[in-house]
């Protein structure tokens, strides 16, 4: 068992757990978009960045994959933290503003628009329908193509797995904007499979 | 297989011998080693190279005699690419510089006559030729120990670099030293990485050896990105065992049998030159099992890069070895603890394996007597832009950038009001008044930029600071992997932001909203290249704000690079009607009738410059503005 202090209240936590995974067990709220209890940490949304002091060091680390270390003092919404949280909502309001929890954050910093340029692409690319598919279904039909700005999801042309596709659909689900179907044609899938 | 055998050296006793065989061979011998770095080569010094090799041949058949101790090279980059080819002569120390194919024989001629060309010396300020490589001033400054052997090494042979003295390190450590004292040798010397992080080597070899599992990895990282940047590239181009003897060492001391080198696809010349030396250090029993006796098994493996950037990120480069998407990972485990295949894994620059030999042969006390407290040893930097001598510099750590600018780059062309941007897309741009900032980690990144891994581009008043950072900020975007929202996301939003400044469309708020980016990236990126980004949007805003406020509040681009800022017009009193820029004009904006004032229509003007380029001297009609043209003011106004 590991001793912690989040925000200034001790916890104990299990071996190899994560800041994010302890917070959560303790009704600590950290947001974050990318994030599933099934599924390795990806580390992508950024949302869930808290400050931890070790020693006399301070450092800003993404909870979901920080190891909760003997010891270790976290801030969840430290003065910094709060900062990069909310220049990020603000970005996120230029890329998917729907999201309950961006909404909820939006809130809190009271961003009622957004100073940057919209970007119509509504997918956030948190990449939990590419890993879901790959670590719990195993399927690997899914994945990411492009880099960078041009980074996309995208249904791996020639995987054996679309078959399963049309049964499967988890990966609609899982998608926290909800716009999965309609943004990836999933009606296209069977046609793909007989062929 | 059996010739093969032979080759196998076994003991320091017998590399010694193979040395001094090889050093007798060569004694009283002439060479013309002649620079196939890529910037001579593009002058054709293959083609001279081959001239003289004919030549040579013939000369053989005419007069055996005569020319017995003529050797021809063709070896790495010597550095002054500004002015190749570069031709060297040792053991004299004579340097050719510009040397054209026409040139080639009359070279070689005066070579074995013992005289020498005398107009394709180095011509100082004063007009007098210096004859000697070492009194060029562009050499002079420059303290040069990993490239000094680049003129004098054939790449493509290994007993080029045992005469020299190669692999005496990796024998020295074999035979004489424990792998804690070769940690300990390397922390002494206090080498930091020269990749751009600038981490004590020490430090991670010796986390990695302490590492519980097992495999262990050691891997050369040869991904260098960087516009404008050649440094690496012409280490393993031009002396590729230097970079194998160091990671051999590093493979003993850590503990590892298997080693790799990720180097990038684009250089195709590393690739080869890299894997003949693999091929030959294999010959010579340096790779294999059991080196030099010792029972030491090491062997190395060659991973080309699929051209992307961000695969230069520790993390990224270990899933592209392992066969992934070369994307960083989230590493709360350093990679010396769990790298590639989670195994514990050391990753160095090039340069960084380069200076081990040097450190082993001569200790770290020697090491430590070059450079300052904090950064000891050399540093190569790739000098371009607007300096006269452009070209490769090796300068102990602690020089200032006023000198390798003023002594070893001769300055700048007819220039004012000098900028130096340091450590590529990562690091940032410095203004004239911190040119005395001595070059060493801790000072550079005092002054908000960043020593990188050693590109270093002088530009001057011509050049927009807009618009730079703009290019650097959208070639980040196109090179970033893509997986974390403030990379990418923020990398996109800053390429709109300088889109809207450098066309005129800027507001106030854009200067702060670039600000808040730059807090973002810097605190929210997984990897260090989101995490560096700001470097050059702060640097720019600090220290040429006034040029944003110029494209934000006056629509203009002090420099006159932002096309979308300039325009050209043609002075009625000047032009004298001669339609020269009315034929080259690409889009056909000017018209004008013979002998009388042309006119540019603005709208249709794409802002080649071809008008004032070709408009005779005696004119000089055509004039750049940087504003609106009244023309488009009054469109606007409407």
């Amino acid at each position: 068992m590991n001793k912690i202090i989040i925000d200034g209240s001790e916890f104990s936590t299990s071996e190899g757990s994560t800041v994010l995974e302890a917070a959560l067990k303790n009704n600590i709220h950290i947001p974050t978009l990318c994030f599933h209890e099934k599924i390795k940490p990806h580390g992508a949304c950024r949302l869930c960045l808290v400050e931890i002091k070790k020693g006399s060091r301070t450092r800003i680390v993404a909870s979901c994959a920080y190891p909760a270390e003997d010891g270790l003092i976290i801030y969840t919404e430290s003065p910094r933290v709060e900062e990069i949280r909310k220049h990020l909502t603000e970005l996120y309001l230029a890329m998917y503003p729907y999201h309950p929890e961006i909404k909820r954050l939006a809130k809190k910093y009271r961003l009622i628009s957004t100073r940057f340029k919209k970007v119509s692409n509504y997918c956030i690319l948190c990449g939990l329908c590419v890993r879901y598919c790959s670590e719990v279904k195993g399927y690997n039909a899914i994945g990411f193509t492009g880099r960078g700005v041009d980074k996309k999801v995208a249904f791996i042309p020639d995987s054996s797995y679309f078959k399963y596709c049309e049964k499967c659909m988890e990966c609609v689900e899982i998608c926290p904007t909800g716009v999965f179907p309609s943004n990836y044609g999933m009606e296209r899938i069977p046609q793909l499979s007989e062929s | 297989m059996q010739a093969q055998k032979e080759k196998i050296i076994k003991s320091p006793r017998e590399l010694n011998q193979l040395k001094e065989n090889l050093q007798l061979q060569f004694q009283g011998k002439k060479v013309i080693s002649i620079c196939a770095g890529t910037g001579c080569k593009a002058y054709a010094s293959d083609e001279i190279f081959s001239i003289m090799e004919s030549e040579l041949s013939g000369m053989q058949k005419a007069d055996p005699e005569k020319v017995k101790n003529i050797v021809l090279k063709k070896t790495g980059c010597h550095g002054f690419c500004e002015n190749g080819p570069i031709i060297t002569l040792h053991p004299e120390g004579t340097c050719y510089i510009k040397s054209r194919v026409d040139d080639a024989k009359e070279i070689l001629q005066k070579t074995v006559d013992g005289s020498i060309v005398t107009r394709l010396l180095y011509v100082d300020e004063n007009g007098t030729p210096v004859e000697k490589e070492e009194d060029i001033p562009f050499y002079k400054y420059q303290k040069r120990v990993i490239l000094e052997n680049n003129s004098k090494i054939d790449p493509s042979s290994i007993e080029d670099y045992i005469r020299l003295g190669g692999y005496r390190a990796l024998a020295k450590v074999l035979t004489g030293m424990t792998p804690e004292g070769v940690i300990e040798e390397i922390k002494k010397s206090n080498l930091r990485g020269r990749g751009g992080g600038g981490f004590p080597a020490g430090s991670k070899w010796e986390t990695t050896k302490n590492a519980s599992s097992n495999p262990k990895y050691v891997i050369v990282n040869a991904d260098e990105g960087d516009p404008g940047a050649f440094m690496d590239r012409s280490i393993l181009e031009g002396n590729p065992h230097s970079v194998l003897e160091g990671l051999i060492i590093a493979a003993y001391a850590i503990g590892s049998n298997q080693g790799f080198v990720y180097v990038r696809q684009e250089y195709p010349v590393a690739v080869s030159n890299l894997s003949e030396a693999i091929k030959q250090a294999e010959e010579y029993g340096f790779l294999g099992q059991n080196i030099l006796n010792s029972g030491f098994e090491f062997n190395v493996k060659i991973h080309r890069g699929a051209g992307a950037f961000v695969s230069g990120e520790s993390s990224a480069l270990m899933s592209a070895i392992e066969g992934y998407v070369g994307e960083p990972r989230l590493k709360y485990t350093h990679t010396a603890v769990s790298g590639l295949w989670g195994k514990p894994t050391n990753l160095n620059n090039v340069e960084t394996y380069a200076n081990v030999p040097y450190i082993i042969n001569n200790g770290a006390d020697w090491f430590l007597g070059i450079g300052t407290k904090g950064s000891s040893g050399t540093k190569i930097f790739s000098l371009v832009g607007k300096v006269k001598n452009t070209g490769l510099v090796e300068v102990p750590m602690g020089i200032t950038l006023r000198d390798i600018i003023y002594k070893i780059g001769g300055g700048v062309r007819g220039g004012k009001n000098i900028k130096v941007q340091t450590g590529g897309p990562s690091g940032g741009i410095l203004p004239e008044q911190l040119l005395d900032l001595p070059v060493d980690f801790d000072e550079l990144y005092k002054g908000g930029s960043m020593m990188g891994s050693g590109g270093m581009i002088v530009m001057d008043e011509t050049d927009c600071m807009v618009n730079i950072a703009g290019y650097f900020i959208k070639f980040l975007a196109d090179e970033s992997c893509g997986k974390c929202v403030p990379c990418r996301e923020g990398l996109r939003q800053m390429t709109f932001i300088y889109d809207r400044i450098t066309s005129g469309e800027g507001t106030v708020e854009d200067l702060s909203l670039l600000e808040d980016l730059s807090v973002l990236l810097e605190g929210a990126s997984l990897c260090a290249l989101g995490g560096t980004a700001h470097n050059i949007v702060k640097t720019t805003l600090k220290y040429f704000r006034e040029e944003y406020e110029a494209h934000i509040y006056y629509k203009t681009c002090p420099a006159m690079v932002c096309s979308r800022l300039t325009y050209y017009t043609i002075s009625e009193d000047k032009c004298s009607g001669c339609r020269l820029c009315v034929k080259s004009c690409p889009v056909n904006a000017i018209s004008g009738e013979l002998k009388k004032p042309h006119i540019i229509d603005q709208e249709l003007c794409i802002k080649c410059g071809m008008c004032i380029d070709v408009c005779p001297e005696k004119f000089n009609a055509v004039v750049k503005g940087t504003g609106k043209t009244e023309k488009t003011r009054q469109f606007e106004t409407v």
